[in-house]
């Protein structure tokens, strides 16, 4: 893939600051154009993004999107000495797949007008999908990142910047320009810590790491003699996903 | 054009718990009957197996056996100056679908409401006089005593298999039992289950505080068990995945493998499951109910007739059906009249948690659903309110009910919710940490309300139900009064760190909370301030019958489903031995 040209037609955008330096919507528009330089009777490889490493390929978010969604998670549960960080174990691919299916969709959410803000106690109030939340949040991120640094994604921070950024969005301080920044923040949040907490049926939690980092043995659930038996013992045992059971 | 199909003599809206009990208990005359659920059939074998039912995403965050909010939610706001908006997702309270209703992923906690809770005003009138009583709270007595009651929550208890120790054994106390319950004839069916770390702890600093524990009643079969209808248990397994799945030991009592089955065994039962009430349809005096209107799983619209019509859906969705269909005046909050979604109440929240060292292992995974230790010292009027200036109690636990980490990863407060410091926080206390709950009680006040939403609308093209709701002052000077115990105990139970949480200040619809909402549909004595006489039967429209929890005129300190169970029992006694007898008014107004 990493000769394909429209991979380099993208990383030479980059390198002379094209797509840093435009809002992120519009970058994805100008790696997509379709029939350009197109010559009568050429035939033209296919424009092809380029593996945004840390996710698998996105069922949802694209490249830009899903370098952003990577960078975010790493910020909120980064690799320490404590435990695993949060892309290693797959949340950035089990966000991608929530907001890929029903869940994203909003399947299950009351969706019929009109619309208010509303009170902190009436809850979500938005006429966006979680899917849709996220794709223009993270619009909003760029931009504001993009204006606060030089023209930067939020991928493209360093740590501190990053750490420091993420906090203004979680106190609603980051000025974003379309939602409000902590229904965004309360939105990645949740989901970050569905796909770490989760079953790695679902993508993240890969080889139930962080079960095996908390002691809690997963899916198991027959404790009629441990309950006693184990009383104010470390239960030390080797977690078991879904699929190891089924 | 809806069909019309062939009339019978009772349908029934909803196949929990109420709708269930009620098609086996009535299913026994021979009459012909209808039970009408709006959700999916469902079995333990395939729906509720291994391994795929122990999945926290799927039932705990997706809301697998819940209510879908896309099509049924409600409005709401915490007072009439505002603007109500819609319940967009599920958050404080999680009603059911499907065959089974809420009862299928309930906990199992089974209570027989104290003796207080059946008529707190007479009783708060004879002890503290009507001073106590803050003037806009609607403090009424259900006209059906404890007493009344006590053979058919003992009847629920032996459906259900509850494991507990009696506390009150025909009038001699016990202790290690709840010595606060009302007197009850015969002993739990079951021994208690067997007590977690945690329940250990609590019990061991509640005594040394001379506070009266007990292991809570529950529907969690400690061993196996054959119900009086012969119905089999599987012993619980203990697994932490309860509350909000369905259980794979068939050890959790449910309507879907006990009252269900049986009802359905009768040829004179029909049920139908995809059948979704849309109202039910009065004559022209609005004095009788002559059929119900329904959809099918295809959008094919049914007109059901029937002679007597049962109203058996989750306590909100009931009230919503009264509205819509007339049946009852409508509360009017200007002017206080109206009975119709009068009575709205809730719970309020408050406790400790505590933190212990690194040595002390909780293992809060190795749980059930209603595994947990209770003093009920400050519940109901167990106690001297005469200084406190509130009236009401909570029961106050250690539930041990799992440690599905998602939703279960205790930090200490001021921890940040993310980062480095916060994972080492969450590493540190998951295995070494329990919350002391109080599960307080929430009365009834003119401005708490329900009725019908003026502007949005469900996809039937029905009003949404809207719900004006919010705390007060009685009952956060409760909550908060019980959580400076619940601290008290903690530090007792030698905790290196004690958090209070205390009180809401105001009431929020969006973290889950409990699925106890009451009232809208109160049973009493007086027309004027109740919807329902004391058998549940309308006032207004006498051949409707309306069960659960929206039948409670304030809600308690404990958990609803025991009484909702025993109602439903003794609603059941009073159609057969009175009404089918002499249909008509069972109580004169």
């Amino acid at each position: 893939m990493t000769d394909n040209k429209g991979v380099r037609r993208r990383e030479f955008l980059k390198g002379i600051g094209v797509v840093g330096a435009v809002a992120p919507l519009a970058a994805g528009a100008a790696e997509q154009q379709p029939g350009a330089g197109h010559e009568p009777g050429q035939v033209h490889d296919h424009l092809t993004s380029a593996p945004v490493a840390g996710i698998e390929p996105p069922r949802f978010f694209t490249s830009i999107e899903a370098a952003v969604i990577v960078a975010l998670v790493d910020t909120l549960i980064p690799k320490d000495d404590v435990g695993p960080g949060g892309i290693e174990v797959g949340v950035p691919t089990f966000i991608d797949r929530e907001m890929a299916g029903a869940f994203g969709r909003g399947a299950r959410m009351y969706m019929q007008g009109p619309f208010a803000a509303g009170t902190p106690q009436q809850g979500y109030q938005l006429p966006l999908t979680p899917a849709e939340l996220y794709r223009v949040g993270i619009a909003d991120l760029n931009a504001w990142i993009a204006k606060t640094h030089g023209g930067k994604t939020f991928d493209q921070l360093g740590t501190a910047d990053r750490v420091a950024a993420l906090k203004l969005v979680e106190e609603g301080k980051a000025e974003f320009a379309q939602v409000p920044p902590h229904t965004f923040f309360n939105m990645l949040l949740q989901t970050t810590m569905e796909g770490y907490f989760g079953d790695p049926l679902y993508g993240g939690n890969q080889n139930k790491a962080v079960w095996k980092m908390i002691g809690f043995p997963g899916a198991i659930g027959m404790f009629v003699e441990e309950i006693d038996h184990y009383r104010n013992k470390k239960y030390d045992v080797e977690p078991k996903s879904i699929q190891d059971l089924g | 054009m809806a069909t019309r199909l062939k009339g019978v003599d009772i349908v029934i809206v909803g196949l929990g718990w109420n709708g269930g009990i009620l098609a086996k208990e009535l299913g026994e005359t021979g009459l012909s009957i209808v039970a009408l659920e709006r959700g999916k059939p469902r079995d333990t074998n395939p729906d509720f197996m291994m391994p795929t039912i122990h999945d926290e995403l799927r039932y705990a965050r997706r809301h697998e056996l819940m209510q879908n909010a896309a099509r049924d939610t409600l409005t709401f706001r915490n007072n009439s100056n505002e603007t109500a908006l819609p319940m967009r997702q599920l958050g404080s309270f999680l009603p059911g679908e499907g065959v089974g209703g809420a009862g299928v992923h309930w906990n199992g906690q089974t209570w027989r409401w104290l003796p207080w809770d059946h008529e707190p005003l007479r009783r708060t009138l004879s002890r503290y006089g009507k001073s106590a009583i803050p003037p806009e709270m609607n403090l009424q007595d259900w006209g059906v005593t404890y007493d009344d009651l006590e053979p058919y929550y003992d009847k629920f208890e032996y459906l259900c298999g509850v494991s507990c120790k009696a506390g009150n054994l025909r009038g001699v106390k016990i202790d290690g039992g709840n010595v606060f319950e009302g007197p009850r004839q015969r002993e739990f069916p079951n021994p208690p289950l067997i007590r977690s770390h945690a329940g250990e702890l609590f019990d061991k600093a509640t005594r040394r505080l001379g506070y009266h524990p007990f292991p809570g009643p529950a529907a969690n079969a400690s061993q196996s068990y054959i119900n009086p209808d012969g119905v089999a248990f599987g012993q619980c397994h203990y697994c932490g995945y309860c509350d909000r799945f369905g259980c794979e030991a068939n050890a959790k009592a449910s309507a879907h493998f006990t009252v269900i089955p049986l009802a359905a065994a009768k040829k004179n039962v029909d049920i139908r499951a995809d059948a979704r009430v849309l109202r039910v349809n009065l004559d022209g005096a609005r004095k009788r109910a002559q059929s119900v209107t329904y959809l099918d799983a295809a959008g094919r619209e049914f007109e059901q007739p029937a002679e007597l019509v049962i109203l058996a859906a989750y306590a909100l969705g009931n009230v919503h059906l009264m509205l819509l269909s007339g049946i009852g005046r409508p509360y009017d909050p200007a002017t206080g009249e109206g009975v119709v979604g009068r009575n709205c109440a809730y719970q309020i929240g408050s406790g400790a948690t505590v933190f212990f060292d690194e040595n002390t292992y909780m293992n809060p995974y190795m749980g059930a659903g209603a595994l947990q230790m209770v003093i009920d010292d400050f519940n109901g009027d167990n106690f001297d309110h005469g200084k406190e200036g509130f009236v009401g109690g909570g029961g106050i636990s250690v539930s041990s009910t799992g440690g599905r980490p998602i939703e279960f990863r205790p930090v200490p407060i001021g921890t940040p919710p993310w980062g480095t410091e916060w994972k080492r926080a969450v590493k540190r206390h998951y295995n070494h940490t329990l919350a002391i709950g109080n599960q307080g009680s929430a009365m009834a006040y003119r401005q708490n309300y329900l009725d019908l939403d003026p502007t949005y609308r469900d996809p039937y093209g029905r009003p949404l139900l809207r719900m004006t709701f919010d705390y007060h002052p009685n009952e956060q000077k409760q909550a908060n009064f019980i959580a400076d115990i619940c601290v008290k105990i903690g530090n007792e139970m030698g905790g290196e760190r004690v958090d209070r949480r205390a009180a809401p200040t105001r009431y929020s619809i969006v973290p889950y909370q409990s699925t106890h909402n009451t009232g809208g549909a109160a049973l009493g004595t007086d027309p004027k301030t109740s919807v329902v006489n004391r058998y549940l039967q309308s006032w207004d429209v006498p051949n409707v019958f309306v069960t659960g929890a929206c039948v409670f005129p304030q809600n308690a300190g404990k958990n609803p489903t025991g009484p909702v169970g025993a109602l439903a029992h003794w609603m059941a006694d009073a159609i057969i031995n009175q009404y089918l007898k002499s249909p008509g008014p069972l109580v004169q107004a």
